[in-house]
């Protein structure tokens, strides 16, 4: 059993949709009640110890910016929400963190990630390499509004072609993105690693690894595949966006976006006429799946069904090609064990802060409590997530706890432990 | 300044903690994200107190440097002190944590009991820590230089990664006496263990006078593993047992 489900990417422009925190179920499983025999999901309602959002339909998998929790039980399992609850939340840890390390050990041996050659993205446009303190300032402001504007024209135009329904342009979209990142930023990453360690390689095998690596994440992301393969393409996705983004974001103007889009992310998701949030409850009247995004997804769903045991998988959705197996080892209620889902935007701005703290400065103690201040964030945002039971979004908590930490640990702690090391005081 | 201390030194400052991460809190997330939030506590604290030194310092004299080596000791018996008050606080969270975790579970009783959170969040101590005043000397170690050129000790790499070695691990007794005491209401339990950290930074002070830093260390940190031992139910019968490779009539304690 092996449920995959269909992902894809998108460009920079467009990461202002996986900014998203979510918890829900496949989408597959409304289209399993073709027996009439089967329990519907709604039979379902009282033995949940929680109530879903949505309790009458079941509620899109695949959402961008919301986040919807709904734990699901076992009558004799009451007690398991809470370690359900922490297993969640280290599914979440593990992931966050091998993308954290990848890109930390990228930018501390690869320098290539660090120089900066007056190249910059062409939405921040004002240069950092200003007279005054307050030019630069102004700069890295004006940056920010023109980044974070250029992010809430995409979102709304992603959530103008979702209302109407234009799910091809969508599609052939983040296929196109998806293609760049995994062929191009890829070959970019192993030709910069080779130069880094002075090695010697012809283009023919090159274009044979690039190759099968593009060609094996597309299929991972975007069809089917093992479930760790496919977060493991995740991983490395958010990690080259995270390096792109450390490499041409200028040094000020970094922060500020850093600061200014968990602002945007907690407006687009609980305002009432946020973009995101709209985008989440129009998926949901429709009762579908919202077109494959870039979401990581930490479990393995499986269903236990009562049912007749020579059902077998099936794929459900063409779209995004998931299924499931029903399993009817265990003939109790209709249950699931479902996964949370993080966004990508999350794994990509977690990235981008420990990656931008490791490349100022060379402290590692800096990166360290940037690393322990987002795990903390998740975690309370998880927490959050448990108690409310709904939308929430994953970058406001983690980035202020990012960002306080890591300008009181560099201004602050660096110093005194610097001291206390060299007279090696230990406290 | 090579592999082998860069490596040497890693390992023994970071081995044992590690592997009690690896054979202990692994496999369990609820004592992971118990470590990580003592992590956390023990981080805040630090920052609190380097706040209070970096303002002490940028309001005197920084050309003055006895008055600024007697700062940084004012600053760091500050944060000893901040250290341990940050732990009485993880234990409130910790306590009213789990009241509220066994009320909402069906089985009897919380999901961990108060010594297993102790242990755990003396290792978040004792890992961040460690971690925080080892790895920018291990980082230092792998690339050029040369140690002791101006009349320095030689042994700082080996002498670094005892002493963080030591604090690992004291933060652990210290995290599981502690919590211990808090439960027993013995609040004297509480100005002894603030007592032990001063005098473990007292000691250091002494540093590069090695014999008279580390050795000491050591054996506190021996004193405080067998109070940590008999604090949380160990006991001699216990130790015969095992020796013996006998189980006990009743259910054998953990």
């Amino acid at each position: 059993n092996i449920p995959s489900m269909s992902t894809s990417d998108s460009e920079e422009d467009s990461y202002n949709e996986r900014t998203a925190l979510v918890a829900s179920e496949i989408p597959s499983v409304p289209s399993y009640q073709q027996d009439p025999d089967q329990p519907q999901p709604a039979d379902m309602e009282p033995r949940r110890r929680t109530v879903a959002p949505e309790p009458a339909a079941e509620p899109p998998s695949l959402d961008r910016s919301a986040v919807e929790r709904e734990p699901v039980d076992l009558e004799e399992e009451e007690e398991l929400p809470l370690k359900y609850g922490a297993k969640h939340v280290i599914m979440l840890f593990v992931p966050v963190t091998l993308c954290m390390v990848v890109v930390v050990a990228t930018i501390k041996s690869v320098s290539f990630y660090t120089e900066k050659n007056g190249q910059q993205l062409i939405y921040t446009p004002f240069t950092e390499d200003t007279d005054t303190v307050g030019e630069r300032l102004l700069n890295s402001v004006l940056n920010t509004i023109i980044m974070i504007s250029v992010i809430v024209v995409m979102t709304i135009f992603l959530v103008v072609l979702y209302k109407y329904r234009c799910y091809k342009f969508i599609h052939g979209w983040l296929i196109l993105s998806s293609l760049m990142m995994l062929f191009w930023f890829s070959f970019m990453y192993l030709g910069e690693v080779f130069k880094t360690y002075n090695l010697a390689m012809d283009y023919p095998t090159v274009a044979m690894i690039i190759w099968n690596f593009g060609v094996v994440g597309m299929i991972c992301i975007h069809w089917k595949g093992p479930l760790q393969l496919q977060q493991a393409y995740l991983i490395a996705i958010s990690a080259l966006m995270a390096l792109v983004f450390i490499k041409y974001l200028p040094e000020w103007s970094a922060w500020v976006i850093l600061g200014a889009i968990s602002v945007y992310d907690l407006v687009a998701v609980l305002c009432p006429k946020g973009p995101l949030r709209m985008l989440v409850e129009t998926a949901q009247e429709r009762n579908e799946p919202i077109f494959p995004a870039l979401i990581y997804s930490s479990a393995m769903i499986w269903m236990v069904g009562m049912a007749n045991p020579a059902r077998h998988a099936e794929p459900t959705n063409q779209d995004t090609g998931t299924f499931c197996l029903i399993s009817a080892y265990n003939p109790l209620a209709l249950t699931m064990l479902r996964g949370v889902k993080l966004g990508l935007g999350d794994f990509i701005f977690y990235s981008v802060l420990v990656g931008k703290a490791a490349a100022t400065g060379g402290d590692w103690n800096t990166t360290l409590a940037c690393f322990v201040a987002i795990l903390i964030g998740l975690c309370l945002t998880l927490l959050l997530l448990a108690i409310f039971k709904k939308a929430l979004p994953a970058l406001p908590i983690s980035i202020t706890f990012g960002l306080v930490f890591y300008f009181s640990t560099d201004n602050l702690v660096r110093p005194f432990m610097d001291n206390l090391a060299a007279h090696q005081f230990y406290i | 300044m090579t592999a082998a201390v860069f490596f040497g030194c890693a390992f023994i400052a970071f081995g044992p903690a590690f592997s009690l991460f690896i054979f202990t809190i692994a496999k369990d997330p609820l004592r992971v994200i118990i470590l990580i939030a003592g992590a956390f506590f023990w981080l805040v604290s630090l920052l609190l107190s380097s706040l209070v030194w970096f303002i002490a310092t940028k309001a005197t004299n920084a050309q003055d440097l006895t008055l600024q080596k007697n700062l940084l000791i004012f600053g760091s018996i500050f944060s000893v002190i901040l250290q341990e008050v940050f732990r009485f606080a993880y234990y409130r969270l910790l306590r009213k944590a789990n009241e509220g975790l066994a009320a909402i579970s069906e089985e009897d009783g919380p999901p961990l009991s108060v010594r297993e959170m102790a242990y755990v969040a003396g290792l978040g101590f004792g890992i961040m820590s460690g971690a925080f005043s080892m790895i920018n000397t291990l980082s230092d170690s792998l690339g050029p230089g040369t140690v002791g050129m101006f009349g320095d000790s030689q042994y700082y790499f080996i002498t670094s990664a005892l002493m963080t070695l030591a604090l690992t691990m004291l933060h652990t007794f210290w995290g599981v006496v502690f919590f211990e005491g808090c439960e027993r209401k013995r609040w004297w339990v509480i100005a002894v263990v603030l007592c032990v950290h001063l005098m473990v930074f007292s000691l250091s002070l002494l540093n590069p006078f090695y014999v008279g830093s580390i050795l000491p260390v050591y054996a506190i940190m021996l004193l405080m593993a067998v109070w940590a031992f008999f604090s949380s139910g160990g006991s001699l019968h216990n130790i015969t047992l095992l020796w013996t490779c006998r189980k006990s009539n009743t259910e054998t304690s953990s």
